[in-house]
């Protein structure tokens, strides 16, 4: 009797200590607050690697001599890329396709007979995702810096990008007459880190614009300060979880979080998030949700919305995509929107003088007669 | 008169630990011995230090003195002494006032000829301290993740170290910890209203005995634990808060670098319901 219990005595304890020797992660921490004050971010060796190799930078396509021709008189239905030289564009095409289809090709977005046909459904996406690109790299460096995003931040040699959301249902589905639902709580959803905190906050702060500050400046609610619930609360810490992990990150790269909303003590990352946040809001209003119509059904959600994005679907689990390192460099041709040239005419002018106007023509449309003139 | 006949025995000489009859002996009440010079060599010096690292600080308010860690990139270096170098210091004076404190809680039982369960329950709280100064420093390389020394920035460690999981709530020993936290609570507090339901009657009541007790819970709940049991089990639970608060911690790095909540994925993808 007491021979076994000894005996299990042993077993347990080596097997304790095998296993505490085999979980043991050797870890790398980044601090990046006051000494003592445990804002760092403490990552596993092990997975340290694996982020690493997964945000390697495929190497740039050789620059292509400046110029020869533009596009705009080459091709006949070009009205993003119309004012780079057919070498340029021919490089950019050959870029797209090996960050967003690497495996169908031209023809992902190309009806390969027609390449000027704006029948595939993904060019048209294509078009507004170069406009969408443009638009980021352009407008809102107070977030992307100089880094700026290619196709590439997101698509990583995918038609679809690993990290895109839809809408919920509209109204709680667990809710039954006289009965409080389980107001899209409880459910361990991924996008809120398994946590029980409500789900459905992509509708609510990337896409809708509720207000995520909770926190009251006074120490008891009041009908003229704090009204906010717990289960407002609940929702913003829902998101913050969505952006800690999209990021890779901890609440403390962020937060002192000893007081989350005051902004003294908050690192600078929490400005540029700010900014995230209106961003993300801005592509999915104005470039997302506008291209529903665009989208076959499989690709919408399972109430007919747009796929859209969020701060992993260029983040993909690193602090910066592509920790930091810049593509856009190389393809400067997608940092900013150009007026687009009116295309030169082959014959000489006509009497009226169809000198290309200033600014940003409109170009033709698709069906429109190949050398139709500025109008 | 029991009381008498113990102390004549208690106040012999011998029986020390180390040091032989070196400061075997009694100051009034107190019994010093060599661990009782080393507890107050240790927590002097160790106070003097706080105080001096105050002084180079912002601060002398109480609430807010910060006796900082060294910053990560020094290591398991010894720091410069205003860059957590004092806390180093700080850190093995409590280190050898709490193992002195607990020495000469072993030799005072020793003379007693008692058993050495006062002792080993002080070193559980021992072992926590030097799991979150030490064990844990070391297992992630480097002084700078053991806590500040002060009472407004040790809670802010706290709070952003929980933090650093995103929701601490979900580390099961954590869980383990709390759930022994509040039941020693409850133990001890359903023992002190027992023992004094029973020993301190009104005026004109007579003292109950064991067998009330005993017969009250048994009316109660079924079951007794009886009066040797009740105080094994308070030791127990509360020992297991300590244990299991160190394992939390411990865990919570070395182990465990996502989110806790992540961590029961493990649960949800059991394939009794995937
Ligand atoms: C991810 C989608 C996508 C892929 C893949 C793609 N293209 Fe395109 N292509 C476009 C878009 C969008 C335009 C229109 C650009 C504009 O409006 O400025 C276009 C326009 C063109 C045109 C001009 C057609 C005309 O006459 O108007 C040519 C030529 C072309 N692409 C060639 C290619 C080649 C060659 C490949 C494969 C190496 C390729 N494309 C891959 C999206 C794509
Ligand atoms: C900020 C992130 C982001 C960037 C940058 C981006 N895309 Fe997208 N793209 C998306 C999202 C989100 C979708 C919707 C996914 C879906 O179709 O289900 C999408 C869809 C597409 C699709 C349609 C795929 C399909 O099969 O439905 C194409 C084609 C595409 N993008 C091309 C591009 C090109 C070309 C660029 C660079 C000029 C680009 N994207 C840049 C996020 C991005
Ligand atoms: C990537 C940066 C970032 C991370 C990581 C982050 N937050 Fe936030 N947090 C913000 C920003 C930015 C705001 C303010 C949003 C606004 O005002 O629109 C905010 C606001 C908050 C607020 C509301 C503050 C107020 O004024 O009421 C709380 C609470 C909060 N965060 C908690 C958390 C928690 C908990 C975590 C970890 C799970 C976390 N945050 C992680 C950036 C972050
Ligand atoms: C369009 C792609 C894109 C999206 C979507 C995006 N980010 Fe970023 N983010 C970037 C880029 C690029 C950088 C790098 C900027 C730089 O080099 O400083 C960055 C940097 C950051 C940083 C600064 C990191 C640091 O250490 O300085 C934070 C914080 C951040 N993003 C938070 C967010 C949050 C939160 C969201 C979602 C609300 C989000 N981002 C969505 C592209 C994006």
């Amino acid at each position: 009797m007491t021979f076994t219990i000894k005996l299990t005595g042993v077993i347990v304890t080596v097997l304790l200590v095998m296993g505490t020797v085999l979980a043991f992660k050797k870890t790398s921490a980044y601090q990046h607050g006051y000494p003592g004050t445990a804002m760092d971010l403490v990552q596993s060796d092990a997975e340290l690697a694996e982020k690493l190799k997964a945000n390697t930078v495929p190497a740039a396509l050789p620059q292509v001599p400046a110029g020869g021709p533009l596009s705009v008189d080459t091709y006949q239905n070009v009205q993003v890329l119309g004012h780079l030289s057919v070498a340029e564009f021919g490089r950019t095409m050959a870029a797209m396709t090996t960050w967003v289809s690497p495996q169908q090709g031209c023809a992902y977005c190309h009806n390969v007979a027609n390449m000027a046909s704006d029948e595939v459904y993904a060019k048209v996406v294509a078009r507004r995702m170069l406009q969408m690109t443009m638009h980021i790299n352009q407008d809102w460096q107070q977030h992307v810096k100089g880094t700026g995003v290619t196709c590439y931040t997101c698509h990583r040699g995918n038609p679809v990008p690993a990290y895109v959301w839809f809408n919920g249902p509209s109204e709680d589905p667990t809710a039954r007459p006289m009965m409080q639902g389980k107001a899209y709580q409880n459910g361990a959803a991924q996008d809120v880190g398994l946590a029980s905190l409500p789900s459905n906050v992509f509708e609510t702060f990337l896409a809708g614009n509720a207000s995520i500050r909770v926190q009251g400046n006074a120490p008891l609610p009041s009908e003229t300060n704090n009204r906010h619930s717990i289960k407002q609360t609940e929702w913003t810490y829902g998101l913050m979880m969505h952006m800690s992990n999209s990021l890779g990150v901890n609440c403390t790269y962020c937060h002192n979080t000893r007081s989350m909303g005051e902004w003294e003590t908050s690192p600078p990352q929490r400005t540029t998030a700010w900014y995230g946040i209106r961003m993300v809001r801005d592509l999915n209003n104005q470039y997302l949700t506008p291209l529903t119509d665009v989208f076959p059904a499989y690709r919408k959600g399972p109430h007919g919305d747009a796929p859209k994005l969020n701060c992993a679907t260029c983040h993909n689990n690193a602090y910066k995509p592509l920790l930091g390192v810049s593509m856009l460099k190389d393809y400067t041709v997608l940092a900013e929107a150009k007026p687009q040239p009116a295309k030169t005419p082959v014959e000489p002018p006509p009497a009226e003088g169809a000198a290309p106007t200033e600014g940003a023509a409109p170009t033709p449309a698709p069906d429109a007669p190949a050398p139709a003139p500025a109008q | 008169m029991a009381l008498l006949s113990f102390e004549r025995r208690y106040r012999v000489r011998g029986g020390t630990l180390i040091g032989g009859d070196l400061f075997d002996f009694w100051v009034g009440p107190f019994y010093v011995g060599f661990f009782g010079v080393t507890t107050i060599f240790f927590s002097i010096l160790g106070t003097a230090l706080i105080l001096w690292g105050a002084a180079m600080g912002p601060t002398f308010n109480p609430w807010t003195i910060n006796i900082q860690p060294p910053p990560l990139e020094y290591g398991l270096k010894f720091a410069p002494l205003r860059e957590g170098g004092i806390w180093q210091l700080v850190t093995i004076c409590a280190i050898g006032a709490f193992t002195s404190w607990a020495a000469r809680q072993a030799e005072i039982s020793r003379k007693l000829g008692m058993g050495y369960h006062i002792p080993i329950a002080y070193s559980v709280a021992i072992f926590a301290y030097v799991t979150l100064v030490v064990v844990r420093p070391i297992l992630m390389g480097a002084w700078g993740h053991g806590f500040p020394y002060g009472i407004f920035s040790h809670l802010d460690w706290v709070s952003n170290t929980g933090y650093q999981y995103l929701h601490f709530h979900y580390n099961p020993a954590h869980m383990i910890a709390v759930t022994f936290f509040f039941t020693t609570t409850l133990a001890l507090s359903m023992h002190g209203s027992l023992i004094l339901s029973a020993v301190n009657p009104q005026k004109g009541e007579p003292v109950k005995s064991a067998e009330h007790e005993d017969g009250f819970f048994r009316d109660h709940i079924g079951y007794s634990i009886g009066a040797l049991g009740i105080h094994r089990l308070g030791l127990f639970l509360a020992l297991s808060a300590g244990i299991w608060s160190a394992i939390c911690i411990i865990i919570s790095g070395p182990f465990w670098t996502k989110g806790w909540p992540e961590w029961w994925n493990v649960w949800l993808s059991l394939p009794i319901w995937n």
